[in-house]
């Protein structure tokens, strides 16, 4: 009798922050109207990773405390950008956990776990998840075995989960699904197993495919004329990262991996569209509206999945729609979202493989950077001058944050021969570490992209970049350095020690009014806020 | 240039033929002439760096040995290769593919035909030498001594003679990672030269030569220059030519000189 009185009391406290657990689209459209809340993977569907609270300041961000930390329930790399709704925080954990969390406390609400087995292939990359999607009453993630699962907001039970490809083939998520209207887009990894890329929409209801975007042009398709021979059926272009979207052109713009094989570029002559390029996608009916590929026919595995920001700005004396984005091969571009006009290209970190770019933004590559079998140093290293980790874009500065790793490879070159579900590189790296890596923080004037500022860090990053109302830049370390910068200046305000590697976004958002920042650190997340008076903390 | 080619590839054909034939590790190492010379551009684009041209050793151990102490047979090796060695500088080659570790395996036992390297001098005496000189003031054998320094337990299986001759010779010339001399003056005038212990974007940590720490702020400090290249360890170029025999068979015994 006492436990079911305890239950109904549970079940009536936790009622508010159950129904208010409705996100509909037109939240998330509208998410700059409520920046208590972080409702999508970057914040908003601009990809901004910026946060309208004004709170933390220059100021008084020295003054930052842990609010509370939450212990993830199992070792692996944690790399989750929480989404927080009406006093609910959803996380995703490795390798395929969802948890929802009390905001205000870090206490677990419920948690959902996904029987991923150890022999899953995720090749090329680590057993990680990014994050999770929401929308109406149901929460969305990608699962490692390739799966899209849809579980109920208020309980963690499984609503529904669609097979997205085979992962006996490579094909894997480590992705935050998007939600927009009605559907739930999803990217996959694998681009070192040689998969054929795709990007995927899914109607949000019922799991059901709504249509597939292969970033790989079939025979007698468009770009099928960039690959020799049968090279395109191997060929890569995995969309392993959260996307953008513009509602009112109706397009998503989602960026492309490498194609395959990697490092050897022999057998896969041309330009190997649609790979390392920014895709937009109209987001009725799947169809590529334009392409802009950043590396032709790389060699180096630069990705360009990095986040494409969306900026509306004056650019040559009118206002235009552009997109940004700081890619791997180490140059930032600007383009017009509108038609995929390159504007500009600008390198933000070292790079010693292209003179330049061209008038069309095509690069310019020097002589004897290719990978070899007895090794060429090239800048950046396969990792690139940025990677997943988000960058940032204040509307108030004007600057685009990028956490950038400065780090060269000697690059190998080695046989490539294709078996279904195994590595399927054509060589590798040795990249230069220690002392002889480092990286940085830098601000961009986002129209020029000229360094405004930078601070060093000690090794090359892995956390993102969140920029606040506030005037105030976080990011984090590799050594575990959380740390706050003047988003003017890049004068360092406050760090903090967490004890673990820093391989993930910061978010921000509010608990009781008051404005907090997350981010995820080593094995636990961590909740930072000024201190209340009279509470110490 | 025509022919030194082909003399090389007949060299490496009757290394080959020779290497098929040896009992024991190499009689599951069969190679053509094409693949071995694809084993040895590999290996000295690859691994010569740390390993020599010739396999005699220098930063990694000599492989030109007739047995490897981390590889006593050629699946051994391939794991090696393939996986690395934890803990140690020897990374994994996750690159190359199975079929081009085996040429690499091939061709290291190409080089292992020489004979076990003999030195002169005498462990015995050089491990007095040792002692006698102060060097466990900054290098931990088996547990004793200083942390200054690189601990020195296993430096036999690690480095070559050559290249621990010219480390006790020219210690600049072979700075070991991990052991970077650091200077730093805070903003209150104080001066302190040590070795980094840890360091991050924030904070550094220090161990000074009687191996105390420091922690510092680097927002406390006036500056901080960091010695690349430099060693706190003297220079033994002074030892007469024995004596230096001796301690480098003394140092190369430790950990097995294989």
């Amino acid at each position: 009798m006492k436990n079911i009185r305890s239950l109904f009391i549970a079940c009536c406290l936790l009622l508010p922050a159950a129904a208010a657990a409705q996100v509909p689209y037109k939240r998330i459209a509208d998410a700059d109207a409520e920046p208590g809340n972080w409702l999508t993977y970057s914040g908003g569907y601009q990809s901004h990773r910026f946060s309208r609270l004004a709170q933390i300041t220059p100021e008084n961000v020295g003054r930052l405390k842990t609010a509370w930390v939450y212990q993830f329930k199992q070792r692996g790399t944690q790399e989750t950008s929480p989404v927080v709704v009406d006093g609910v925080m959803y996380i995703s954990e490795s390798p395929t956990i969802v948890t929802a969390l009390d905001a205000r406390t870090g206490r677990t609400l419920w948690s959902w776990r996904r029987d991923i087995s150890p022999l899953v292939k995720t090749i090329g990359f680590s057993k990680v998840n990014r994050g999770v999607a929401i929308l109406d009453d149901t929460v969305y993630v990608g699962a490692l075995d390739c799966y899209l699962v849809a579980l109920d907001a208020k309980t963690g039970a499984v609503r529904w989960e669609t097979k997205v490809e085979d992962n006996a083939t490579g094909y894997s998520i480590t992705a935050a699904p998007l939600a927009i209207d009605g559907k739930i887009i999803v990217g996959v990894s694998g681009g070192e197993t040689g998969i054929r890329g795709f990007l995927d929409a899914y109607d949000a209801k019922t799991g059901k495919l709504a249509w597939r975007c292969w970033t790989i042009p079939g025979p007698e398709e468009p770009g099928r004329e960039t690959w020799g021979g049968d090279s395109w059926k191997t060929g890569a272009g995995a969309t392993w990262l959260t996307g953008s979207y513009d509602p009112e052109l109706n397009l998503l713009y989602w960026g492309t991996g490498n194609p395959g094989p990697d490092w050897n570029g022999d057998s896969r002559p041309g330009d190997n569209l649609y790979t390392c390029s920014l895709l937009a996608v109209d987001a009725t009916t799947g169809k590529m509206k334009w392409y802009f590929q950043f590396t032709p026919h790389d060699v180096h595995d630069w990705d360009a999945n990095q986040i494409p920001v969306l900026i509306d700005a004056n650019w040559q004396g009118r206002t235009r729609k552009l997109v940004a984005m700081a890619n791997r091969n180490a140059f930032y571009y600007l383009l017009d979202r509108v038609t995929g006009e390159f504007l500009l290209g600008e390198p933000y970190a070292k790079q010693t493989w292209a003179k330049g770019l061209d008038a069309k933004g095509r690069p310019m590559v020097l002589p004897n950077t290719e990978p070899t079998i007895e090794g060429n140093l090239v800048w950046p290293s396969l990792q690139g001058a940025t990677n997943w980790h988000s960058p940032s874009y204040s509307p108030l500065t004007k600057m685009f944050y990028v956490a950038a790793r400065e780090m060269g490879a000697y690059y190998y070159k080695s046989e490539a021969v294709y078996k279904p579900g195994t590595f399927f590189a054509g060589g590798g790296e040795r990249a230069l570490v220690g002392d002889k890596a480092s990286g940085a923080v830098r601000a961009l004037d986002v129209t020029t992209g000229k360094m405004k500022w930078e601070f060093r860090l000690q090794s090359p990053p892995w956390a993102g970049v969140l920029a606040t109302a506030g005037g105030v830049v976080f990011s984090g370390s590799n050594e575990g350095n959380f740390f706050a910068l003047d988003a003017a200046t890049g004068k360092p305000l406050w760090d903090f020690q967490t004890g673990g590697a820093i391989e993930a976004n910061p978010i921000s958002f509010l608990i009781d009014g008051k404005q907090h920042v997350a981010i995820a650190a080593g094995q636990a997340l961590f909740v930072f806020g000024l201190p209340s008076a009279g509470r110490g903390r | 240039m025509k022919w030194n080619r082909r003399l090389c590839l007949f060299a490496l054909f009757l290394a080959s033929a020779i290497a098929a034939a040896r009992p024991g590790q190499d009689s599951d190492v069969t190679l053509t002439v094409v693949e071995l010379a694809q084993g040895k551009r590999i290996y000295v684009g690859q691994c010569a760096l740390c390993h020599g041209i010739e396999g005699v050793g220098g930063r990694g151990p000599a492989l030109n040995q007739p047995t490897l102490r981390r590889a006593k047979d050629a699946q051994a090796l391939y794991n090696v290769i393939k996986n690395g060695v934890a803990g140690t500088e020897m990374p994994a080659a996750w690159h190359m593919t199975e079929r081009e570790v085996w040429r690499v395996v091939g061709y290291i036992h190409y080089l292992n035909r020489a004979e076990d390297v003999k030195l002169t001098g005498d462990a015995g005496r050089g491990r007095e030498l040792y002692r006698a000189k102060g060097c466990a003031g900054c290098h931990i054998v088996r547990g004793e001594g200083g942390a200054s320094g690189p601990e020195l337990t296993r430096i036999g299986a690690r480095r070559s003679a050559a290249y621990l001759r010219e480390a006790l010779i020219d210690p600049a010339a072979s700075a070991p990672d991990g052991f970077l001399v650091v200077s730093v003056v805070t903003r209150a005038g104080r001066d302190l030269r040590g070795v980094r212990v840890n360091e991050d974007s924030f904070t550094i940590q220090l161990r000074d030569d009687e191996d105390r720490f420091h922690s510092f702020r680097k927002n406390e400090l006036r500056s901080l220059k960091k010695e690349f290249g430099v060693s706190t360890m003297p220079s033994y170029k002074t030892l007469v030519a024995t004596e230096l025999d001796d301690l480098i068979a003394y140092l190369a015994s430790l950990g097995g000189s294989k």
